[in-house]
């Protein structure tokens, strides 16, 4: 038996061979080169040259950085809890006695496998000023038309929208799943104690469903640090630089300006802050009893 | 009454997510002055903003780049990821915890810091505008090892001793043995790998700049924002159903797998 387990110890090797060496081209040259490029100028063409701490002299003295922060943040703001909303609702009616649940299921799910490109290209036609569908819808109502992509004030907030349209179908699943696992017996015994919907809702439904809302997090978070062509497509980062993204911006540098050391820079900065993000999260959930 | 409510809301949520795709294949079949309505249909419904498509960008050669990188990335992420999670899961040898951890930790790194040293990789071994450049960052997927991982340690130890006995090497074992048994996680992890592939835009785009080798979403997205769509409206939109259709055709097929697969790498990535 044991001489077996040697024998067989050593092929294991040979299997994640194949990952090892992964690892060191794609995750650890990369990683020990970022901090190389940080601390240079470098067109890629010309020779790299030192400059130091020069790259993040000049990030805390840039105002696009923080604008792609800012905007981040402001896309975060206003998807995290449409999502949230959005998918909680319509969970709470596919959960209910429904026929064609499936039907409807499938339906929510279809723009999450679509690709972002096609996603964008057909939003831009419903966010047209002036001949888009949702702006045409507006005036059947007599509302006034919405500058959906052309104000520097709503073009992140509509990209918002999208990207909540693209992705609400993984989140009604996740939480449709979730309500699925809440023991009935949990609203049987408090509908004995006289409690009303609502307070089941607050009191039992919302802190089981705890787990998903952490996902939705950070998930929306990762998603909104990693938005390019969204607003590479859509906006093109404008207007005014309202809808430059993080990943835009750093794409920006080292292929329209060819300043890989500041880019590699740029995303240094914004893989720690990303991080910090996450982790400001997690502790805001974990204290807060209500959610 | 409360029935109704429920239906029409569950209902209008159908619309809101259904129509928008069915609007964009009507209107890439009007005449450019018909597609501001909202009408799904058109008498003088034609493909000739197919045609100006085709005519316009290698779109088919674009479709066998796709097809191409596509299927080497699922099938390179599949087998290598079997081979690596079996290893972790079933076998014994020393730094196996470790390399367990270090997987996990490549997970958690942002691609934001990995991205353009990876680029210079590519410029650095010459392999720019070239398949393997497509290919060779995505040819193994961390959380593919994790889920295959997870899933083979639920294999009964009796029929792997079993077939040891048989002589059967470690291949034998997990692409004769094992993977009849484990349809469910290399289907699931197929279709995270390939949807991922067949839908990214970022990577192609920095390391191809040569038309004839850029992928299917890079080549619309490029048409779509460079001149060369003319900001015609139906151009883009038949370039944009083209690049869905494929995909929606997919998940018509295989709408469960689709689903638990994306609700599975959320909960788990």
């Amino acid at each position: 038996m044991k001489k077996y387990k040697v024998k067989y110890d050593r092929s294991a090797y040979l299997l994640v061979l194949p990952y090892i060496i992964f690892f060191l081209m794609f995750v650890a040259y990369p990683l020990v080169f970022s901090l190389v490029l940080v601390f240079h100028r470098w067109d890629i063409v010309t020779p790299m040259q030192w400059v130091g701490l020069k790259n993040f002299e000049r990030l805390i003295n840039d105002p696009l950085f923080f604008k792609s922060i800012i905007n981040t943040l402001t896309f975060l703001l206003i998807h995290i809890p449409l999502q949230i909303t959005v998918a909680l609702g319509f969970a709470l009616l596919l959960n209910s006695k429904i026929k064609f649940r499936p039907v409807f299921r499938t339906i929510y799910f279809l723009p999450v496998v679509v690709s972002g490109v096609v996603v964008t290209i057909l939003w831009q036609q419903l966010y047209s000023f002036d001949s888009g569908l949702l702006n045409k819808l507006l005036m059947v109502f007599g509302i006034p038309r919405i500058p959906w992509i052309v104000s520097p004030e709503m073009a992140m907030p509509s990209v918002a929208i999208m990207a909540t349209w693209k992705n609400v179908g993984i989140y009604i699943i996740m939480f449709l799943v979730g309500l699925q696992n809440i023991s009935a017996e949990l609203y049987e015994s408090s509908n004995m104690d006289g409690a009303s919907r609502v307070q089941q809702f607050f009191s039992i439904t919302l802190p089981l469903l705890n787990p998903t809302i952490v996902v939705v997090l950070v998930l929306s978070t990762i998603g909104g640090f990693s938005l390019f062509i969204e607003p590479y497509v859509l906006t093109g980062g404008g207007p005014m630089q309202s809808t430059l993204s993080a990943v835009l911006y750093i794409y920006n540098q080292a292929f329209y300006f060819n300043h890989m050391g500041y880019a590699a820079t740029l995303g240094f900065i914004f893989a720690i802050v990303i991080f910090a993000v996450i982790m400001i999260q997690k502790k805001a959930v974990e204290m807060d009893p209500t959610v | 009454m409360k029935q109704i409510i429920k239906y029409s809301l569950l209902i209008l949520g159908a619309v809101i997510f259904a129509y928008p795709f069915l609007w964009m294949f009507a209107a890439s079949l009007k005449p450019e002055i018909e597609i501001g309505g909202f009408s799904l249909w058109s008498s003088n419904f034609s493909f000739k903003n197919y045609e100006q498509v085709f005519a316009r960008i290698p779109i088919a050669r674009a479709f066998f780049n796709s097809v191409l990188v596509s299927s080497i990335t699922t099938l390179s992420v599949v087998v290598f990821g079997s081979m690596i999670g079996y290893a972790l899961a079933r076998l014994n040898f020393r730094g196996r915890n470790a390399l367990y951890y270090l997987i996990l930790f490549t997970m958690m790194i942002p691609f934001q810091i990995t991205l353009i040293p990876q680029y210079v990789l590519m410029v650095k071994l010459g392999i720019t505008d070239s398949y393997l450049a497509l290919i060779a960052p995505t040819m193994i997927s961390t959380l593919g090892i994790v889920m295959f991982r997870q899933f083979f340690m639920s294999i009964p130890q009796a029929l792997i001793d079993a077939a040891r006995i048989d002589g059967c090497s470690d291949f034998k074992i997990i692409f004769a043995v094992i993977w009849p048994l484990s349809r469910p996680v290399v289907i699931t992890v197929a279709i995270l790998s390939f949807m991922a592939s067949w839908n990214e835009v970022l990577w192609p785009i920095i390391v191809v700049r040569e038309r004839t080798l850029m992928t299917l979403p890079q080549i619309v997205t490029l048409f779509t924002i460079g001149g060369q769509a003319e900001a015609l409206l139906g151009l883009q939109l038949a370039a944009a159903t083209l690049l869905a259709l494929p995909i929606i055709i997919a998940y018509s097929f295989f709408q469960r797998y689709f689903i638990d697969s994306m609700v599975s790498s959320g909960v788990k990535g």
